[in-house]
Parts: C-alpha cells; sequence; structure tokens
C-alpha cells in the first residue's frame, strides 16, 4: 500500500511541474518548422494586402477626387465617445458606434480613419454629429458643421474631438 | 526538476512584458500612421502592419521623403513595424526589421531598446544563446522605461543558459521593482536553489509566498512560490513546514486543488490522517474533471481505512470507481469528438472569442469535448502558440476569401468603366486636338506681342499702335499716292496738299496718342493674360480628367491577374496549414486526454482493489466484533 502512496505524491509532483510537458509526442522541430511556415505565409500574404491597398487607393479613391477623414481624441480627454456621425454636403457617409477597445485605441493617441470617398473640387460643407457621456456620467450630444475646399490633391481633414468641442486640421 | 519551474516563470513574464512597447508620438504629422496605431492599440496586429507597410512603402518611394509626412515619424514608424510583427508572433520578419533599426543610424538609447527586443525575441523562441548575444551589445544610455525589464529579461536569459550566480547578482539588485513584485523574488528564489544555495533560495520563495498585495499576478506567483516551496519541502520530508506553506494558498487561486490535496499528503505522511481529510474533504467536492480533485478520491477512503473506518472506505471507494467510470466515458466521448473535428470547429467560431472565458463556455456547445481536461493543456506555451498560429490561419483564410470577392468587384467597375469610357474619348480626343492646336496658336501671339511691348519700352515704336481704321486709311493714302505718281494725269495742286494734310493728320493722331495707347496696349495684355490662366487652368484640369479617365480602367489587368495568382496560391497554402496546424491541435488535445484517460484507469484499477480491501476488512472487523461480543 505504501508503494501506491509514493506513487501518487510522485505523482502530485509531475502533476505540479508539468505544464510544458505536454503534447510530448509532437517534437520541438514539429512545432518549430510549422510555424516558421506560418511565418512565412503571414509575410506572403501581407505583401497582397499592402499590394491592395495601394490597388484599392488608385482604383477607387484616385488623388484628384480623394477625401478622407480622421477621427481623433484630444490629448487627455476621458469623456466617453459613444458613436460618431459624418454628412457630407448633407448626405450621411459615415457612421460610427464605438467599442471600449476602439475608444481606448483612440485615447492612446490611435487615429481612425472614418470615411474614405470621392468629391469634386471646390467648397464642401462637412457636418460632424457626436454623442457620448462626459467624465461626470452626463450624456451629450454635440453637431458642427465645417467649410472643406477640396483641390487638386487627395484631401486630408482630422476631426479632433474633446470634450467641449469639436475642431477640424486640414491636413 | 527546477528547469521546469524556470521555465513556468519564463512564460509568465514574457506574457506579462510582450504588452509593452508601441507608443504615441508626441505631435502626430501623419494620420495614416496614426491609424496604424490605432489598430496597434486594438491588438489587430495584421491591419496594423499592412498598413504601416503600405506608408512606409510609399514614403520609400516618393523623390523627396523630406517633403512626406510620414518623414516626422520615419524611425518611430521602422521600429514599431518590427514590434507590431513580433506582436504578430512573425519574429523572423520581426528580428530583420529590429536588426535593421540597430544598425542603422539611430540614437543610442533607440539602438539599445531595438537590441532589448532582439534579445526577448531570442528568448521567447527558446534561443537563449543567441539571446545572450544580444543582450551582450547593450551599451550605455537604455531608455528608463525599459531599464528594470531589460535587467529582468537579462536574468531570465542567464538563468536559461545555466548561469544562476550572476543572474541572482542582478535579480538582487532588482528587488525595488514594483511592476514586477513578486517576480523577482520568486527567480531569485529559483535562481539560487539551482546555484547550490538551498537555504537563501528557500527564503526568497518563502517570502514571495507572505506578499500583501490585491493584484491578480501577483497573488498568483504567490500561490505558486508557496506551491513550488511547499512541494519541495513535501519531497524533502519536511511535512510539517511542507503543509505551512502549502496551507498559505488560497482556496480560491488557480493552485489551490494541489495545495489543497498536498496539505493533505503532509499530515498523512506524519500519520495524522483525521487531519489529512480536512483539506481532502474540501477537495473531494469540487470539480471533478480536475487531476487533483481525482487522485483525492483515492486519497479520501485511504485516510478513512488508515482510520479503521473501512466500511466508509469501502463506500468511497465504490463512489469514486463510479465517477471513475463515468469521466472515462466523458473522455472517450471527447477523444472521438476531437478526432471528428468538432473541436477545431468549435474553436474559431465567433461568438465563443468575444468571451472571455470561452474555454469554460466550449464545453457547453453540442459534440465538443470536456474541456476542463484541456485546461491545462491550453495554458501551456506550445498549444497557445499553435492555437493562435491557427487563430492566425482562420483570419488569413477570411480576408483571402474576401479579397477574391474584392478583386471581382474590381474588375467589374474596371469593365463598367471602359464601357462608358472608351466609346466617348476618340471624339472627345479629337474634338481637344482641335481646341489644344487653336489654343496654342493663340498662346503663340499673346507671346509675340508681349515681346513686341517689351521692345517698344526701349525703342518707341508708335505705328505698331495704329487702330485698324488708322492703318486702313494710311493704305488707302499710299495708294492714292501711288496712283497719283504713277497716273501722270495733272491733279490740281489742292488735290496734293490734301493727301499731305491727311497723312499729318493721322502722323499726328498715332503719334500724340502713342502713350495713351500704350498704356491700354498693357493693360488689355494684363487682361489677356488673366483669361490665359484660367485658360490653362481648365486645360490641366481637362487633362488630368482625362488622364484620370484612362488610368481608371487601364493598367490593372496584370496587376489584378497577379493578385488573383498570388491569392489563390495563398489560399491553398493557408488550407494546407491550416490542416496541419489543427491535426497538430488535436493530436496535442488527444494525447492530453488520453494521459488522463490512461491515469482515471489506473485509478480504477487501484480503487477496485481497494474497495475489496476495504471490504474484507470490514467484514473481517464485524467479525472481530461479533466474535468478541
Amino acid at each position: 500500500m505504501f508503494c501506491w502512496l509514493r506513487g501518487i505524491i510522485i505523482g502530485l509532483s509531475v502533476l505540479v511541474l508539468s505544464f510544458a510537458a505536454y503534447g510530448r509526442e509532437i517534437s520541438r522541430e514539429q512545432i518549430t518548422g510549422l510555424d516558421e511556415q506560418i511565418q512565412e505565409i503571414k509575410s506572403d500574404v501581407l505583401s497582397i494586402a499592402v499590394e491592395l491597398n495601394q490597388i484599392e487607393e488608385k482604383l477607387l479613391y484616385p488623388s484628384n477626387t480623394q477625401v478622407a477623414v480622421f477621427v481623433s481624441l484630444v490629448s487627455g480627454e476621458t469623456f466617453r465617445l459613444d458613436s460618431v456621425e459624418i454628412q457630407l454636403d448633407g448626405k450621411p457617409v459615415a457612421h460610427h458606434l464605438y467599442t471600449f477597445k476602439e475608444l481606448e485605441a483612440l485615447q492612446n493617441g490611435g487615429v481612425q480613419r472614418i470615411y474614405t470617398g470621392n468629391i469634386r473640387s471646390g467648397d464642401h460643407d462637412l457636418q460632424v454629429s457626436v454623442i457620448g457621456k462626459s467624465s461626470g456620467g452626463a450624456d451629450f450630444r454635440k453637431t458642427e458643421r465645417f467649410k472643406v475646399n477640396k483641390d487638386v490633391g487627395p484631401k486630408i481633414v482630422e476631426i479632433s474631438m474633446a470634450a467641449q468641442s469639436i475642431s477640424l486640421k486640414d491636413r | 526538476m527546477y528547469r521546469l519551474f524556470v521555465l513556468l516563470t519564463i512564460l509568465i513574464v514574457a506574457a506579462s512584458s510582450a504588452s509593452a512597447g508601441t507608443s504615441n508620438p508626441k505631435e502626430l504629422k501623419d494620420l495614416y500612421f496614426g491609424e496604424a496605431l490605432y489598430y496597434a492599440f486594438q491588438g489587430d496586429w495584421f491591419d496594423a502592419i499592412a498598413r504601416l507597410d503600405t506608408e512606409l512603402m510609399q514614403h520609400h518611394g516618393v523623390d523627396e521623403p523630406e517633403r512626406d509626412t510620414l518623414y516626422y515619424h520615419i524611425n518611430q514608424a521602422e521600429f514599431d513595424v518590427g514590434d507590431f510583427e513580433l506582436h504578430y508572433r512573425m519574429h523572423q520578419r520581426a528580428g530583420r526589421a529590429i536588426t535593421a533599426v540597430i544598425e542603422g543610424n539611430v540614437e543610442e538609447t533607440v539602438r539599445n531598446e531595438a537590441i532589448f527586443r532582439l534579445a526577448r525575441i531570442y528568448f521567447q523562441k527558446d534561443q537563449p544563446l543567441n539571446a545572450l548575444y544580444a543582450v551582450e551589445r547593450i551599451s550605455g544610455t537604455v531608455p528608463p522605461r525599459i531599464r528594470d525589464d531589460l535587467a529582468f529579461l537579462r536574468s531570465q536569459i542567464l538563468m536559461a543558459n545555466g548561469r544562476f550566480a550572476e543572474a541572482a547578482r542582478i535579480l538582487r539588485d532588482l528587488q525595488d521593482a514594483e511592476s514586477l513584485e513578486g517576480f523577482i523574488t520568486y527567480n531569485l528564489g529559483i535562481a539560487l536553489l539551482k546555484d547550490g544555495k538551498a537555504l537563501e533560495g528557500r527564503q526568497y520563495l518563502d517570502r514571495t509566498g507572505r506578499i500583501d498585495s490585491n493584484d491578480a499576478l501577483t497573488l498568483a506567483i504567490k500561490d505558486k512560490s508557496n506551491l513550488v516551496l511547499g512541494s519541495k519541502l513535501l519531497e524533502e520530508k519536511k511535512f510539517e513546514d511542507a503543509k505551512q506553506v502549502l496551507d498559505r494558498v488560497r482556496l480560491n487561486g488557480p493552485f489551490s486543488n494541489r495545495a489543497l490535496l498536498g496539505s493533505g499528503w503532509a499530515d498523512a505522511f506524519q500519520g495524522r490522517f483525521e487531519r489529512a481529510l480536512v483539506p481532502w474533504s474540501i477537495l473531494v467536492t469540487r470539480e471533478v474533471t480536475d487531476a487533483s480533485a481525482q487522485e483525492v478520491m483515492l486519497a479520501v477512503p485511504y485516510a478513512y481505512g488508515k482510520l479503521n473506518v473501512h466500511s466508509k472506505a469501502a463506500v468511497m471507494y465504490g463512489s469514486g470507481l463510479e465517477k471513475f467510470s463515468t469521466e472515462i466515458d466523458k473522455l472517450g466521448a471527447s477523444i472521438k469528438s476531437i478526432r471528428e473535428g468538432h473541436f477545431l470547429r468549435a474553436l474559431v467560431r465567433e461568438e465563443l472569442k468575444q468571451d472571455a472565458n470561452w474555454v469554460v463556455k466550449l464545453r457547453k456547445l453540442p459534440q465538443t469535448p470536456e474541456t476542463y481536461y484541456l485546461l491545462e493543456l491550453m495554458a501551456s506555451h506550445d498549444f497557445q502558440e499553435s492555437l493562435k498560429n491557427y487563430f492566425d490561419l482562420e483570419q488569413l483564410r477570411k480576408k483571402l476569401k474576401d479579397w477574391q470577392g474584392d478583386l471581382d468587384a474590381f474588375e467589374e467597375i474596371i469593365e463598367q468603366r471602359r464601357a462608358y469610357y472608351e466609346p466617348l474619348l476618340p471624339a472627345i480626343d479629337r474634338k481637344f486636338r482641335r481646341l489644344d492646336s487653336q489654343m496654342r496658336l493663340r498662346l503663340e501671339q499673346r507671346d509675340r506681342i508681349e515681346k513686341r511691348l517689351k521692345a517698344m519700352l526701349v525703342v518707341p515704336r508708335p505705328d505698331y499702335l495704329a487702330t485698324s481704321k488708322e492703318r486702313t486709311i494710311r493704305e488707302q493714302i499710299a495708294l492714292l499716292e501711288r496712283k497719283l505718281a504713277a497716273g501722270g494725269t495733272t491733279v490740281s495742286g489742292g488735290v496734293e496738299a490734301r493727301i499731305k494734310r491727311l497723312r499729318g493728320v493721322l502722323h499726328w493722331n498715332i503719334y500724340t496718342e502713342y502713350d495713351r495707347r500704350f498704356t491700354e496696349a498693357h493693360k488689355h495684355l494684363r487682361d489677356l493674360n488673366h483669361e490665359v490662366d484660367r485658360l490653362k487652368t481648365q486645360y490641366n484640369a481637362f487633362v488630368r480628367t482625362r488622364q484620370a479617365a484612362t488610368q481608371s480602367y487601364e493598367g490593372y489587368d496584370d496587376v489584378i491577374c497577379r493578385q488573383k495568382f498570388q491569392i489563390q496560391k495563398a489560399w491553398e497554402k493557408v488550407g494546407e496549414l491550416m490542416a496541419r496546424q489543427g491535426h497538430m491541435l488535436e493530436t496535442m488535445a488527444v494525447n492530453e486526454l488520453t494521459r488522463r484517460l490512461e491515469r482515471l484507469a489506473e485509478f480504477q484499477i487501484k480503487a477496485r482493489f481497494a474497495m475489496a480491501d476495504s471490504y474484507d476488512r470490514a467484514t473481517r472487523a464485524q467479525t472481530e466484533e461479533r466474535v468478541s461480543r
């Protein structure tokens, strides 16, 4: 009986320390070899993605008509952004509801490209509507109108959000 | 044995430090770079790398990179792309990108941080010697935010290379680092034990096991330290000390089951079976799939047997046998389910990915295996990496499928544009060529006038500014004069004088009005220039639009054809790799379940013998009691 008991004790020790020992029938070489091949295919697919990005931009958004609208948060802002709606010349072109991860990414300094489209050269109306919650917990809803002038090159605008204001930066 | 401890520690800390890195620039000049960061901050590494690669490629392709907005972030962008690749577990490419940064013309702090990351890659990829060579290249100033992490990594690398004394020295100096509370003293304990300083090593493990903290990770390492130290003491037959240490492990922590089992054995080894039953009775009510809980189903009746309560022991062995049998059936069904592919199909279900507790939820789905048996396997490094690879491949498969659809749509757009523009363009081009030649002619005329006016500033030429009426009159006068001279007819002297007077008047007007006319001519030229500018703008706009019309459907065929081929090739490769990776995961899972099944089968045999033995003893005891009575 004592042998059996010792067997259990040894079993216990092995159990405590055996995280890395699982799946031992699959060799380290097999895991590494497959992992390297997966890295290669990731690299190949990324190259395809880069080329597709370029084709898409050239084909769908040529520079003479391209307009891109980006959304950012003013550094240090803690208000909760729930949604943003963009209207261009009176037509809604983008509407986005923010997840917690997206909001956190904006708070960390990331910039979201909310809309890419095509417009004629000249002046255009851009309307931005924001729904959110202030850091105090109060609901707020804000709308701002801006004039955007499109010329020959691609038009890039940044809408910068703060609890108190929405501003437009022409890039 | 301690190699396993070290590996465990390495895994926990490697995972905790992997999130450090990406930071946003002080002032963002390039919004597309900001977009790459937006994806990176969400852990969407594929899109982050694809965006940044696109930007970097465009940046390196422009004639004057210093005029590109990415120019202001280029060092960080080059650095970040390696960092993103590292997070996306593309260690080979990340290594190359980081090496490029190291070899580039960068500041010392940037270079040192890059080497730190490269060393971490080698370390994570189980190449401790390369990691050591890398980390030894760090010299000079190190960014303050990675100083502690670097020292800790250095100690881990030294431990992995068997240089425990040096590792211990570094860890001793690092003890004040709050962000690594618990991990440093734990590793220091392990390093000292490996270095042969058992007493000191145990002291550090003991110190880790007494840390007062509310942080979940610190509490986990605290529990782990107590479990490791307790197990070691148990092995060294220091049962009383082992029990004290094992009893410090939280009852609701991930290590509690093993600690309860060990604590019971610490008492049992000292013959204190009543006391052993206290932790074991708690453990025996826990999740039946847990290895410790299964083991205790034998241990509890064993303790009752030792306490001469053989009837109770026999009943409990019987109950254990029933449970073992149920679990063996469950494991058999789980192995079958995995072999039939249900496990892999369930793994990639979208709704499960939204839930942090998805592994547990998986077991509730029909025909999926009993995942409680796989929890420990799923926490292992190899399985985790394989699983992440499988998820990544699934993501690639979906992307490739979407792109195939995108390319079909692009082709349709191109065809529609071609069908619209091609019949229109020849007529437009003809008209444009006609207008273009007219325009060139007029522009040449304008240039001539301008040249002439400029010359007249130096040499005034009033005759150039005669009106058309004046020119006609001048020609008529000249005609009359020629007729008079050639005809030989006699005319009165009055006619000749009148002709002269007329010429005089004409001359007078042209010369006296010259200044005014010259000013007016300049004014008209300015007006003309204005019109010419407008014309040129329109002309350029037309040329651009005309070019854009052609470019909107020409020159894509080869690119799209090549892309389709590459996507198809990648699609096939991804399918093949997914099958291999999936098979590997299934094998790991089946191996694990088989191991547990065999263990349970062993328990079942032991329980059967022990139950029979307990019944015999119980019967014998009853007989003896009857006889004595």
